[in-house]
């Protein structure tokens, strides 16, 4: 896709790190800069809601009803009068807290339960990793909506749940990359230092390991934003009073027929997102040329 | 391969009794029993309908008994509708969500392989880019947004479709199978892409064509069984999604199957039925995992040979 390491020669020759060489490369990728830029844009967003929201996130004008975009509110309102803007803007920073949050649950427990299993290696190894094969063949998406019911629809929990499954990819990688730096002289002089493996993991390993990382952080985020929205639809997820692009889509299918705008503005949302970090994704994953982290 | 196959049966079993396990105790722990809330019930009652459901015994002779129900293929009475067995309702609902699961799938397959087929026959092209351009829409737009649009579009708009149901109205299939497929025909047309792009640069390919074949034989004849190897091996997993998926296309659509039931079950606390149809889908979804791989190992001898057959 992104065939332009060659052009970067002339820079490489004056010292180019491998951080400013992947910089480099992925400004190259249109879409990915593109979907780079719309995350940063959302997210700004998502941040300053409660102080740029242009209504108030409760407020409710019943005699208003449910209006067309207009130069008042701009993506319209609902058949409460809110108005809609605001309410993808709020729904947002729940999408996105969740996308975000429940990843790096996944992070954190992948990367620790890889690096492990791939340090110690040996029967720890094997049962660690056979514990994952296990999990693997689970049916998780029926689990998720399993413990929504079983412990009630909280968003704690929601975080967590989402997070506790999606680590197992997460620790396949760590453990692989772990096992080939673990042969490289810097790990054995690190070991002669007489530093603690713990040590030896977060200071050696994991940094030396982020490339791929990276790239399969930003491709989990998006079936994160998926899986929470797939529960708010069901009426699983994310409950009222509070909102999420999930939620605010699942109202707009039910009167879609009278008020399509109020199905189509949440729909574009959670596509754009989706698509922004599905191309930074992609994008990242040839700046940093890493392997078989997805497909 | 019998070895293989024997070796992937085995590893199969600790899977599903740590899925009834789970569940059961899940299930079992959960706050609030079916009995309480609602309206006092007398004592005598309470006694007996416990007794009916086993929850007046120790939690652990609970769970034997349960596996021993499961043995015999019993999924015990519904908490939430007296007299009918979980049985009958997975009876009633299964049918519809395999049929519903099996359009999908053939839509998923049918537009997904010959897309990614054409893209890979000219890579870097138009051919190319168009196709898995599409396929990028299909994986960002998930099916509670492409639901609900194709209602609108095809039902609403342009009246060409029915919005709802399942068997009722003559085409009233056709959206919920689209619906339900497109996101796995996007990812079947990447892979199908890439099992293409690494089979063709292969040397037998190279052969075939010195040999003179016309290129439609060298891909049919020879590049689609290896290329397709990526495909089949992602059935397993695609089956498990399109159980799942089936929840959200059966709740959009209304269609009376397994998806709907499960979550209504879920709002209905019916914690019987949820235990039962758990079990079963995790059951199903682990036979297809396993099938998927057999296949999978069946089209490529390289995996074979690692069992020493």
């Amino acid at each position: 896709m992104n065939t332009s390491t060659i052009t970067d020669i002339s820079e490489a020759e004056q010292g180019t790190s491998l951080w400013r060489d992947a910089w480099l490369r992925l400004r190259r990728n249109r879409l990915a800069v593109f979907g780079l830029a719309v995350l940063l844009v959302f997210v700004i967003i998502a941040i300053l809601t409660p102080w740029i929201a242009p209504y108030g996130y409760a407020q409710q004008q019943l005699a208003v009803g449910a209006t067309p975009p207009s130069a008042a509110h701009w993506l319209g309102t609902d058949i409460f009068g809110r108005d809609l803007l605001t309410q993808i803007m709020y729904g947002g920073r729940v999408s996105l807290a969740v996308g975000f949050i429940a990843t790096a649950v996944a992070l954190v427990i992948g990367i620790t339960w890889g690096a492990v299993a791939g340090y110690v290696g040996g029967k720890v190894d094997a049962v660690m990793m056979r514990l994952v094969d296990i999990l693997y063949a689970l049916p998780f998406m029926i689990f998720i909506v399993l413990l929504m019911v079983v412990f009630g629809r909280n968003m704690l929990l929601l975080f967590l749940a989402i997070g506790a499954v999606e680590w197992l990819t997460m620790a396949r990688i760590m453990r692989s990359q772990v096992q080939t730096l673990r042969q490289q002289e810097f790990v054995e002089a690190a070991i002669s230092l007489g530093l603690s493996p713990a040590t030896i993991i977060r200071r050696h390993l994991v940094p030396n390991a982020l490339g791929p990382i990276i790239v399969y952080t930003t491709l989990t985020i998006p079936s994160v934003m998926l899986l929470e929205a797939f529960l708010s639809f069901l009426g699983l997820g994310v409950q009222p009073p509070q909102t999420s692009w999930g939620l605010l889509i699942s109202y707009g299918a039910e009167t879609m027929e009278e008020y399509p705008w109020l199905l189509l503005y949440p729909g574009l949302a959670l596509i754009l997102t989706l698509f922004s970090l599905n191309f930074l994704g992609d994008g990242l994953r040839d700046a940093l040329d890493v392997r078989s982290a997805k497909d | 391969m019998w070895r293989f196959i024997g070796f992937r049966v085995l590893q199969s079993i600790p899977v599903l009794l740590v899925v009834i396990t789970v569940t059961f105790f899940l299930v079992r722990i959960a706050p609030g029993g079916p009995f309480s809330g609602e309206k006092a019930v007398i004592p005598e009652v309470k006694a007996a309908l416990e007794a009916q459901y086993r929850l007046n015994l120790p939690m652990f002779e609970q769970y034997t008994a349960y596996l021993g129900d499961l043995a015999r293929g019993d999924l015990g009475p519904s908490f939430k509708y007296p007299g009918r067995s979980v049985n009958e309702l997975i009876a009633a609902g299964f049918p519809v969500t395999a049929e519903l699961g099996l359009y999908a799938l053939l839509v998923a397959i049918g537009i997904g392989a010959i897309a990614g087929v054409i893209a890979a026959l000219r890579p870097n092209t138009a051919q190319d880019y168009v196709p898995m351009s599409v396929a990028m829409i299909g994986i960002c737009v998930p099916s509670l947004l492409m639901g609900p649009i194709l209602i609108l579009v095809f039902g609403i708009y342009l009246e060409w479709l029915p919005v709802s149901g399942w068997g009722d109205m003559p085409g009233d299939k056709i959206l919920p199978a689209i619906t339900l497929g497109s996101t796995y025909a996007a990812y079947i047309a990447r892979l199908s892409r890439a099992g293409m792009l690494e089979v063709m640069s292969q040397d037998y390919i190279r052969t075939a064509r010195a040999k003179g074949l016309p290129e439609w034989r060298v891909v049919t004849g020879h590049a689609l069984r290896g290329g397709m190897i990526p495909v089949v091996a992602f059935l397993g997993p695609a089956f498990a999604g399109l159980l799942s998926g089936s929840f959200v296309v059966e709740t959009i659509f209304q269609i009376p199957g397994l998806g709907r039931f499960y979550v209504q079950a879920a709002f209905n606390r019916d914690y019987t039925m949820i235990l039962g149809a758990t079990v079963f889908l995790a059951t199903l979804i682990v036979v297809f995992n396993l099938l998927s791989d057999i296949l999978a190992a069946w089209m490529n001898p390289r995996l074979r040979s690692q069992f020493g057959d």
